[in-house]
C-alpha cells in the first residue's frame, strides 16, 4: 500500500509539474524522460522479463517515427496520423523478426536486431525518393507550447505501464518469465515458447514504435542517424532498464530519468561549469556507469534499492565493497 | 488399443543408435518401470516422448492418438507431464509462482491458477515452503516441485526421470509414497529409476533396455532375476 500511495503521489507530481514550472527547456527534458519510460519498459519486457535481449530497439523507433513522418511526406496527411499507424507498423517488424528469429534459441535475435537496425538505417539513407535521405524529414510542429506533447506523452507512459503491469501479473507475465528462467522447462509446462516470445515482441515493439510516431510529431524532424541510431537508441534502451533495473516493474522508469538527466548533464558539460571536452566524454562516463551498476547494483537503482537505503543508514562506504555481491 | 504405447521407437545421433526399436505398452492407472545401465537410452526415451528430440523412425500412441510430431509443448497440452534428471527449476521464481505458471496449462485465471497451484503443493505437502525462492531449495525439494509443477499440468501420464537420485533414504520413502499417492489419484506413471528397491516396490511392469535395445521385461521379480539384466549391471563371470 505504501508504495502504491508513492506511485500516486509521483504521477500526481508528474501532472502538475507544467503548471509550476514554466521552463520550455525543463519541460522538455521531462518529455523526452517520459519517453524513455515508455521505450525502457518496452525493451524491459522483451529482455529483462522474457529474456530475449534486443540490441535494436532502434528498428522499431525509428520505423514508428518515419511512419508517422512519411504520413506527411508520402501521403500528405498529418503525421498525427502516425500515433495510430506507428505503433502497429513496428508491430509488423516486430512479428517478422520474431517469426524468423524466435524458432531458435540463443544469440541469433540479438545479433539479428543489431544487423536489421544497420539494415534500416541504411535504407533510409539511400532511399532519398522514399525517406528524403540524410536530410530528414522536417515537419511543422501543430503546437508551440509545450504543455499539449507534455500531457500526451504523459498519457502514454501511464498506458504503456499500466498495460504492462497488467500483463506481467497475468497468465503472460507467468510464462515470459519461465521462458527467460529456462525454455526446456516452458516447453514441458504446454508453454509455446515461439508464441509467446512473439507476443512479449510484439506488445515491446508496438509502444517502441509509438514512441517513434511521438518524437516525430514532437521534435518536427527526424534523419536516419538519429532514429536508426544504435547508441542513441538502441543501447540508450538498454542503459535505462539496465541502470534502473532489468526485470524489474517499476526499474526502467527510474533509469529513464536517471539517463536523460546524466545524457543532459554532459550535453551540456554539466551546465556549462566544466570544460567543453567533457560532452564529447559521455559515451566514456555511460560506459563507466555501466561498470558501476554491474559490479555494485547488478540489479539496478530499484532492484538493489535496499542495498542503498543501506549504506544510506549505517553511512559507510565499505558496505559496498563487501555487499557488492 | 493400449492407453500408452511405443512401436519400435528408434532413435540414431547420426551413426550412433541411442534407441533401437523399442516397443512397450503401458496400461490406464499402473506404474511402469524403465530401467538399465548408465547411458543405456532411458532418458532419450523420454525425450522423444516429449518431443525434444524428433524420433528417426517408429511411431507413439498415447490415448489412441498418434503424437509423432507434436511439439512439446502440445504434449504437455495432451496430458503428458514430465520431470528432468536434471532439476530445471524456474530459479528467480518462488515455489508457488514455479507451479502456478504450469497451473496456467488448463486456465487463464490467475486467482484458478493460483487454487490450483496450492491444491497440488498441499498434495505433495510443500505447503510450508510455497513462498521460498526455487533457487534456495535443497536438492530433495527441487525434484519434490519439479513433481508438483508436473501434476499441476493435470497430466494423465506422469514421466518421472531419476526423481530419488541424490534423496537421503527418509526422503526416498516420502517420494515412493508420494508416487503411490499419485497413482491412487488416477494418474498413470513411467518411471526411470535407478534406485533398485524404490523400482522393485513400485512398479508393476519393467522394461529393461541397455545400448538402446530391449534386454528384459516382465514383473519386476521376473526382471531381477533375469540372466541378461544381472549380466548388464553386473558384468558376466
Amino acid at each position: 500500500m505504501k508504495s502504491l500511495y508513492a506511485k500516486i503521489a509521483v504521477l500526481a507530481l508528474l501532472a502538475v509539474f507544467p503548471l509550476f514550472v514554466g521552463s520550455d527547456y525543463y519541460r522538455h527534458l521531462v518529455i523526452i524522460a517520459l519517453m524513455w519510460v515508455v521505450i525502457g519498459a518496452s525493451w524491459n519486457l522483451l529482455a529483462g522479463y522474457t529474456g530475449q535481449v534486443s540490441f535494436g530497439h532502434a528498428i522499431f523507433f525509428g520505423v514508428g517515427a518515419y511512419t508517422a513522418g512519411l504520413c506527411t511526406t508520402q501521403l500528405g496527411i498529418s503525421a498525427w496520423w502516425g500515433m495510430l499507424l506507428g505503433g502497429p507498423a513496428a508491430m509488423l517488424v516486430g512479428i517478422l523478426i520474431g517469426f524468423i528469429c524466435f524458432r531458435l534459441r540463443g544469440a541469433y535475435f540479438a545479433l539479428a536486431t543489431i544487423a536489421i537496425a544497420e539494415i534500416l538505417r541504411l535504407i533510409a539513407i539511400v532511399w532519398r525518393d522514399f525517406t528524403e535521405g540524410m536530410q530528414g524529414i522536417l515537419i511543422i510542429q501543430t503546437f508551440r507550447s509545450k504543455v499539449p506533447y507534455y500531457y500526451l506523452a504523459l498519457g502514454i507512459a501511464v498506458i504503456c505501464m499500466l498495460l504492462i503491469y497488467k500483463i506481467i501479473k497475468s497468465k503472460w507475465g507467468f510464462y515470459f518469465i519461465a521462458i527467460r528462467e529456462d525454455q526446456d522447462a516452458a516447453e514441458a509446462l504446454g508453454i509455446s515458447t515461439f508464441r509467446y516470445k512473439s507476443l512479449s515482441l510484439m506488445v515491446s515493439s508496438f509502444f517502441t514504435g509509438l514512441a517513434g510516431a511521438f518524437y516525430m510529431n514532437y521534435m518536427g524532424f527526424i534523419d536516419p542517424e538519429v532514429v536508426f541510431s544504435l547508441h542513441f537508441i538502441s543501447i540508450m534502451a538498454i542503459l535505462v532498464s539496465i541502470i534502473g533495473g532489468a526485470g524489474t516493474m517499476w526499474g526502467p522508469s527510474v533509469g529513464a530519468f536517471i539517463m536523460v538527466m546524466l545524457q543532459e548533464l554532459f550535453r551540456s558539460s554539466f551546465f556549462g561549469y566544466a570544460p567543453s571536452w567533457v560532452s564529447h566524454a559521455h559515451a566514456m562516463a555511460f560506459g563507466v556507469l555501466v561498470i558501476l551498476v554491474i559490479r555494485f547494483m547488478a540489479n539496478g537503482v530499484v532492484g538493489d534499492w535496499s542495498k542503498i537505503t543501506n549504506l544510506w543508514s549505517k553511512g559507510k562506504p565499505a558496505a559496498l565493497v563487501t555487499n557488492g555481491n | 488399443m493400449h492407453f500408452f504405447e511405443t512401436h519400435r521407437l528408434t532413435k540414431a545421433f547420426g551413426g550412433l543408435i541411442a534407441v533401437n526399436n523399442v516397443t512397450f505398452h503401458v496400461e490406464e492407472g499402473e506404474i511402469y518401470g524403465l530401467i538399465g545401465p548408465n547411458g543405456s537410452g532411458k532418458t532419450t526415451v523420454f525425450n522423444l516422448i516429449t518431443a525434444y528430440y524428433p524420433i528417426t523412425s517408429g511411431t507413439i500412441r498415447f490415448r489412441g492418438k498418434e503424437m509423432n510430431g507434436l511439439p512439446t509443448w502440445k504434449v504437455c497440452k495432451e496430458g503428458i507431464g514430465r520431470t528432468f534428471q536434471i532439476v530445471k527449476p524456474l530459479a528467480r521464481m518462488t515455489v508457488l509462482e514455479n507451479v502456478m505458471t504450469s497451473a496456467f496449462c488448463r486456465t487463464s485465471n490467475t486467482a484458478e491458477a493460483r487454487e490450483k497451484a496450492l491444491e497440488v503443493l498441499q498434495f505433495c505437502e510443500m505447503e510450508k515452503k510455497i513462498d521460498f525462492p526455487a533457487k534456495g531449495l535443497t536438492i530433495g525439494d527441487r525434484k519434490r516441485m519439479e513433481i508438483a509443477r508436473a501434476l499441476a499440468t493435470s497430466p494423465k501420464l506422469l514421466l518421472l526421470d531419476e526423481t530419488m537420485a541424490g534423496l537421503t533414504p527418509q526422503e526416498q520413502a516420502d517420494g515412493v509414497q508420494l508416487i503411490r499417492k499419485m497413482r491412487n489419484a488416477g494418474i498413470t506413471i513411467i518411471i526411470v529409476e535407478h534406485i533398485m528397491h524404490v523400482i522393485m516396490n513400485l512398479c508393476d511392469r519393467i522394461l529393461c533396455i541397455n545400448y538402446g535395445q530391449e534386454i528384459a521385461r516382465g514383473t519386476p521379480a521376473e526382471v531381477a532375476n533375469n540372466q541378461n539384466v544381472i549380466e548388464a549391471y553386473l558384468g558376466k563371470e
